[in-house]
């Protein structure tokens, strides 16, 4: 779905560069991107979607080149972007408008613009709100109708810059739940940029990075076994891993690849 | 400084029909030099309420005495309080607006109409306090700083007003672990060292398990659990309920009980319950 060949970025004031990064996303995939703030991931996600351009290497979203002009509206609408404050991302006062804005744009025919816009609301159980004023939602439905209205431009795959920092708890849950059910349901590819480790953990594979290079790749349980190295990057692993390195330097026989509270339950009724 | 809390309620556009009760006859006394976390979920009423203790909102109902002042008394100088009870708003850095680091933190003392010297004591001691370095970043434009140093260019701002109450509505809001951890450390120095009061709203268990010495929980405008951090979590069932999430290894050890262990801590942290556990998987072996 996305793929990068030997990517260097760097901003005009030459205040951060992208060295070297090869990444290849699938179809269908769930790639979670984390790295603390100011390591490169947020501008990965948009070179990923066209806002910025490589000074060298070449990136491709669904077979097109990033770089081709002619491609780019190709491309965004095939990888819509969900970004972290939902107050930016509104752009009308009612909740149907909104998510209706992006296919307008694309002037499809207005029975198809209502049908695009009941499902996808549906999708992400905001149809209830259809008709109310965006104001009156909170920041997780804000996020909720913001990927619908993505959603609504029927793309391949998703590109979230931390969508969920702004949220409380309840908010993160929902919009976790949407993102996973997405993908699942309706097959679209996902890249979750976040520094939630608890985020992290349902998703295929983790990319980690750090001073404008990818510095790990693997699944959940490969990288946060790596309880030393996620640490020093100034990264959390889940408490519950933690806990399980902690048990085993005690001497007690337990995975240290524990990522989730009811696999360390089993585990440790298990050794009772 | 103490604060007291007597009946207090706060409701929106009241008499219309939109009203919304946000504080719901909530009392609580904070002793001076305590450090208070104030819990809830979004919509709890944590924000409203941190508002009418600086003044800001008037209370519809009940009093709030700051060191035995009323500041629902008319005769009250609203701003003698807010020298004293210093707010940082959720996402302060937003409020950031002077060309430089320097100038940004010296508004508030400026507008007391210190002497020049005291203004550049003051900033020089805000930006130590929280952590910046003063001859790097002094003459730089605030808006080049990274969102973790723009924040604490704003919690300066605050702290130039050497004020003994210090509220902080969410300080941690969309940071990184690192910065995240840097902020509440500096918080923490604060409060233990300095001696001011504090305040932190949070929706995270996690932040502040380990720091504060009491905690308040709100649902629904009401303050539902007040006490030291170990008894409020012992309201597993309780917090949970009320959409907020307890820590990982708390929920651990609670689904561990639900299987047969006996394990009778509130464990708050990781550490705790590595020794929680080893008790219960050691003690039984020795049977």
């Amino acid at each position: 779905m996305i793929k990068t060949d030997k990517l260097n970025f760097e901003y005009d004031d030459g205040s951060f560069k992208l060295e070297n990064i090869d990444i290849n996303i699938d179809d269908g995939e769930f790639v979670v991107i984390i790295g603390h703030n100011g390591s490169g991931k947020s501008t990965l996600a948009k070179l990923f979607n066209g806002i910025y351009l490589p000074n060298s290497g070449k990136i491709y979203v669904n077979k097109m080149d990033t770089s081709d002009e002619e491609l780019i509206w190709e491309i965004r609408k095939s990888a819509g972007m969900i970004f972290q404050n939902p107050d930016n991302q509104i752009v009308a006062t009612i909740v149907e408008d909104d998510v209706a804005f992006g296919p307008e744009n694309l002037a499809i025919e207005r029975s198809e613009i209502r049908n695009r816009v009941d499902k996808s609301l549906k999708t992400v159980g905001m149809f209830d709100y259809i008709n109310k004023p965006t104001t009156s939602l909170s920041g997780g439905q804000k996020q909720r109708v913001a990927i619908a209205g993505i959603l609504a431009m029927q793309p391949k795959c998703i590109i979230l810059d931390e969508p969920t920092a702004m949220l409380d708890p309840v908010g993160r849950k929902d919009v976790m739940r949407t993102i996973h059910k997405l993908n699942k349901e309706e097959k679209i590819t996902i890249v979750h940029i976040t520094h939630f480790m608890n985020e992290a953990v349902d998703a295929d594979r983790i990319i980690v990075m750090d001073q404008g290079k990818k510095i790990m790749e693997g699944t959940p349980k490969e990288i946060f076994s790596r309880v030393k190295d996620v640490r020093n990057l100034g990264l959390d692993v889940p408490q519950v891993t933690l806990l399980a390195h902690m048990l085993k330097d005690e001497g007690i026989n337990i995975d240290d690849d524990i990522i989730k509270i009811d696999e360390m339950v089993e585990k440790l009724c298990q050794l009772k | 400084m103490s604060i007291k809390i007597e009946n207090l309620s706060y409701i929106y556009d009241q008499g219309m029909p939109f009203e919304t009760i946000a504080v719901d006859n909530i009392s609580f006394d904070i002793e001076n030099g305590e450090f208070v976390g104030i819990i809830g979920h979004t919509g709890s009423g944590k924000s409203t309420l941190i508002q009418t203790i600086n003044g800001l909102y008037k209370p519809s109902k009940g009093k709030i005495f700051i060191n035995d002042i009323d500041l629902t008394d008319k005769k009250v100088k609203k701003s003698d309080i807010r020298k004293k009870v210093g707010l940082v708003f959720q996402y302060p850095e937003y409020q950031l607006f002077e060309e430089t680091v320097y100038k940004d933190i010296a508004f508030g003392p400026k507008n007391l109409n210190l002497k020049a010297d005291e203004i550049d004591i003051r900033v020089k001691e805000s930006m130590k306090l929280v952590g910046l370095d003063f001859e790097k970043l002094n003459e730089v434009s605030p808006f080049e700083l990274s969102g973790g140093q723009k924040r604490r260019v704003a919690i300066a701002g605050v702290l130039a007003m050497n004020p003994e109450v210090l509220i902080l509505d969410e300080p941690t809001a969309g940071l990184d672990p690192k910065a995240r951890d840097e902020i509440l450390k500096q918080i923490e120095i604060l409060n233990k060292k300095k001696k001011v009061t504090v305040l932190l709203v949070s929706h995270s268990m996690e932040e502040v398990a380990n720091l504060v010495d009491r905690l308040i929980v709100l649902d629904k405008g009401k303050k539902v659990l007040d006490g030291d951090v170990r008894s409020v979590f012992k309201e597993y069932e309780l917090l949970t309920d009320i959409g907020l999430g307890v820590p990982q290894v708390t929920e651990l050890i609670n689904k561990l009980n639900l299987r047969g262990c006996n394990i009778k801590e509130t464990v708050l942290n990781v550490e705790e319950a590595k020794n929680a556990i080893l008790k219960q998987l050691r003690g039984d072996s020795n049977d």
